[in-house]
């Protein structure tokens, strides 16, 4: 399956598709790219004339390169439009601030991936490759 | 093995994952690990690798699925123990 092919299968579309390239993939981890794009409607809010991405978006977007790329890596044929996903656990420290347009890069490494349950320590870097946030994050990809 | 040992390292095994306190400070043989003590499906995945690394056996799909409560997991550590040293 290609990086492309992946991106494809992905269960997400606009405004909640959270990744752009996949750089590597392989069945120890995965490595891809997301740019924010300034007109997301929640930086109208958050914060007022003040636009920060949220700590809940930035998890979001370590679990869309971090856990679903990689599972449905995984899974490879068996992955279909049937597949469950659900993210079932996250432990994430946030350390510095992500503003619109920037580039960030998730590299994420399995710890396991056991009876459906994925876990992955998953690490986001900024354009400068300082450390934004990490931490561990677990989901289960069943398929029926 | 030992029945209540096994019990104790069972409990100690758990443990973090409870969200029933009641049930686990009375916990038998008859405990289900879902239904009594409240330990979500991501989490008993944790419950049986942990089982796994503790007594150092591998926990296959089926016997991961009859793995419902107390009981069926001592059954379960105690044939892939005996499949281990026989």
């Amino acid at each position: 399956m290609t990086n492309q092919e992946i991106i494809a299968k992905l269960p997400y579309s606009k405004p909640f598709l959270f990744v752009d390239e996949i750089l590597q993939i392989n069945e120890n981890g995965v490595e891809g790219t997301y740019t924010f794009d300034g007109n997301l409607d929640f930086y109208k809010g958050h914060f007022k004339d003040n636009p920060v991405t949220p700590g809940v978006i930035l998890t979001e977007v370590m679990a869309q390169i971090g856990l679903v790329c990689l599972g449905i890596f995984l899974l490879d044929d068996s992955f279909s439009t049937t597949t469950s996903i659900a993210l079932t656990s996250t432990e994430i420290e946030f350390l510095k601030p992500v503003f619109p347009k920037e580039k960030v890069t998730v590299i994420s490494e399995k710890v396991y991936f056991r009876f459906g349950k994925l876990k992955c320590k998953v690490i986001m870097k900024n354009e400068k490759g300082e450390e934004v946030c990490t931490g561990i994050i677990a989901g289960m990809i069943i398929s029926k | 093995m030992n029945k209540e040992q096994t019990i104790e390292e069972l409990k100690n095994i758990v443990k973090p994952y409870i969200q029933n306190q009641e049930a686990f400070d009375v916990l038998t043989e008859d405990t289900d690990f879902i239904n009594d003590l409240k330990i979500n499906s991501a989490n008993l995945v944790d419950v049986i690798l942990d089982i796994e690394e503790k007594y150092d056996i591998v926990i296959d799909n089926e016997a991961m699925e009859r793995m419902i409560n107390v009981k069926a997991a001592m059954e379960i550590i105690e044939n892939k123990l005996s499949e281990k040293n026989s």
